[in-house]
């Protein structure tokens, strides 16, 4: 019995690892053939499949549900804004962003899981604190709210941050070629790292706490715990997504923290798949490219221009209604229906196999 | 002393307002265990019905606001209960997701009908002096609605039929179900009546703040945080959550800014969770309804 788990875990490590190197050769692939144009479309993408993959792991995997992702992206990337226009070195802005968006995803963690919250309020909670850092960041429009050099700007948001620089040449910022490196790179070394943790011992507790807490709690799992150390890694991640957002847009306003957007990751999730991890970074970049062509308003309702929030509202609906486990999982199940269809006699290895296994 | 009565009345202002917002949430979360995400949408197609009604239709304002608003709202309740609550009973996160994708679809649909641009209509009966200070008509006025508000639901559920059977279809479907009662219906009328009081909210709140596609995401934290402070006891859940919070958030903006008074609100919400995972109602006052 431990050597299957042995293997199982080495085999899902090996997993991820394949995935994260069939990854590289797409990063490769995709800058050898797109345009300048789209390369510069497909970072901001990528930015937010890392903002996706966040939600994947504390949703997916920790089964915490997290309705405001969108604060920590919006603390990360004012974070990043607000050190880098006070000179401070943009590696340094960035760590400090992840950092400081994983504390206070900690921070409120302790608040959530130890006041032990069940999972709807949970949500609820998250939510509100949301709202309520958008409201903040709204109302400071005025010369009085400024960090060191730099204004907050309230709905205007703060203009001309920063660009990442390299650490060897901090003088000089990336291009945005070099950015898209790095997004694609922080996306793969996102996916690596979470994808081992889920299939290291601490994953393990942390999916058992989400299929039964109470169960996993008598075992001796200390639950509050695990969802804590989760739901700030989480947070940090999200936090890194924002700050490599901010730098990419060399802007930042209050929508960083917007329902809009929290509901967006939740969608790309849902869409791609619960549970999985790369799931969710392709459904988040196939919705994107989705809402970029609606919003060139070639496709039209009675004249008008089809609104992305009404599009994005319908397929959440639709998914919740008609495809809860998300199209990845769902195609994989059915070609695993066809797959025994076909075979009938070798059915019986493959389902659990398949079953186990989370990329 | 005159700035005692007016800190006062900001304050029961504060508190009727949260009252005016959740009560809707409360009666469909505290009956049906359905958390709605879309009710701040709710609340903002209310104000979108009262506006249209009274500056394009040319309706009275006040049968614009109280009549129109919450029948309208009431029934498209019951369609989106037929059409997509009633698949997703018993799976709350799902129902929260699901309800989300129409709070979207809402805010996409009316800024597609009407545009992303603010309309409202003036609010009646002007100021009122107290002192050298001047308060508004129309804030005393929803003090008294959320008194009514309140007094009204505890009434129906406690004291009418109606609120009798809803309230045993809600304890126990099935045994309610054995004495001749459908409860697929209760659901369908508790949901109803519960968006009805959204749009009641909506229509009464537009003429202070105005109506825009994305207002509901104004409303939506302070109506939850109210409801799951509350705890389990609608009417008085509601009551206790609106007046802490209420004149917490208040007493803070007049300190420092209104902003920030907001802030404040979430943090005492948190303590509160963070003591009573319950709800103040799920510690004390256990028997109220």
């Amino acid at each position: 019995m431990e050597r299957l788990m042995e293997n199982d875990a080495l085999r899902g490590r090996l997993l991820v690892a394949l995935t994260a190197l069939i990854g590289v050769g797409v990063m490769f692939w995709a800058a050898a053939t797109l345009e300048f144009f789209q390369i510069f479309q497909l970072t901001e993408f990528l930015i937010l499949a890392i903002l996706a993959i966040s939600l994947a792991f504390i949703w997916g995997h920790g089964g915490i549900l997290c309705f405001g992702q969108a604060a920590f992206f919006g603390l990360g990337g004012y974070a990043y804004a607000l050190l880098a226009l006070n000179d401070f070195d943009t590696g340094g802005a960035l760590f400090l962003g992840v950092a400081i968006a994983g504390g206070f995803a900690a921070l409120l963690g302790y608040f959530m899981f130890y006041g032990r919250l069940s999972d709807v309020y949970m949500g609820v909670v998250t939510l509100s604190v949301t709202l309520i850092f958008q409201k903040l960041m709204n109302s400071t429009a005025g010369s009085a709210y400024t960090v060191g050099k730099a204004r907050l700007g309230g709905f205007n948001g703060i203009p001309s941050v920063p660009t990442l620089s390299s650490p060897a040449e901090p003088a000089m910022p990336l291009m945005p070629e070099q950015l898209y490196f790095v997004a694609f790179g922080a996306l793969i070394l996102v996916y690596l790292l979470l994808g081992l943790m889920t299939h290291s011992s601490f994953g393990r507790a942390a999916a058992a706490v989400r299929e039964n807490e109470t169960r996993a709690e008598l075992i001796g799992y200390d639950v509050r715990r695990i969802k804590l150390v989760t739901f700030a890694i989480g947070g940090a991640v999200a936090g890194l997504a924002g700050a490599l957002m901010a730098s990419q847009r060399a802007f930042i306003d209050p929508n960083a923290f917007g329902l809009v957007l929290s509901a967006q990751a939740l969608i790309w999730v849902i869409v791609g798949g619960l549970g999985t991890l790369v799931g969710p970074i392709l459904g988040c970049i196939a919705l994107q490219y989705l809402s970029l062509w609606l919003s060139e308003g070639q496709f039209r309702v009675m004249g008008a221009a089809l609104d992305n929030n009404l599009v994005l509202g319908v397929i959440l609906m639709t998914m919740v209604l008609a495809v809860p486990k998300g199209l990845a999982p769902t195609i994989r199940d059915g070609v695993l229906w066809l797959w025994r269809r076909a075979r009938p006699s070798s059915d019986a290895p493959s389902a659990p196999a398949a079953a186990g296994e989370r990329a | 002393m005159d700035r005692t009565a007016i800190v006062l009345i900001e304050m029961l202002s504060s508190i009727s307002t949260l009252v005016i917002i959740a009560i809707g949430l409360a009666i469909i979360f505290g009956m049906m265990r359905v958390i709605n995400i879309a009710h701040g949408e709710f609340i903002m197609l209310g104000g979108y019905i009262g506006v249209i009604a009274t500056q394009r239709w040319g309706v009275n304002f006040w049968i614009s606001i109280l009549v129109i608003a919450p029948l309208v709202v009431g029934l498209f309740g019951v369609l989106v209960e037929r059409l997509v609550i009633r698949r997703l009973y018993g799976r709350m996160v799902d129902t929260l997701l699901a309800t989300w994708g129409l709070s979207l679809a809402m805010i996409g649909g009316v800024t597609m009908i009407f545009g992303n641009t603010i309309e409202g209509v003036s609010a009646p009966f002007g100021g009122v002096r107290i002192g050298a200070f001047s308060v508004s008509g129309y804030r005393l006025f929803l003090i008294l609605v959320a008194v009514a508000l309140l007094l009204g639901v505890l009434a129906v559920l406690r004291y009418t039929k109606a609120g009798l059977i809803a309230r045993g279809a809600m304890q126990n479907p099935r045994m309610a179900a054995a004495l001749g009662i459908d409860p697929d219906r209760v659901y369908m009328a508790t949901f109803g009546v519960g968006a009805a009081l959204s749009g009641l909210a909506g229509g009464l709140l537009a003429p202070l703040t105005g109506v825009i596609p994305t207002m509901g995401a104004a409303f939506i934290a302070q109506a939850f945080i109210t409801v799951i402070g509350g705890g389990a006891a609608i009417v008085t859940g509601t009551g206790l959550a609106a007046t802490l919070f209420g004149s917490v958030a208040k007493l803070v903006e007049f300190v420092s800014t209104p902003v920030i008074g907001d802030a404040a609100l979430l943090f005492v919400a948190l303590f509160v969770l963070r003591l009573l995972p319950q709800g103040i109602t799920g510690r004390f006052f256990r028997r109220a309804s």
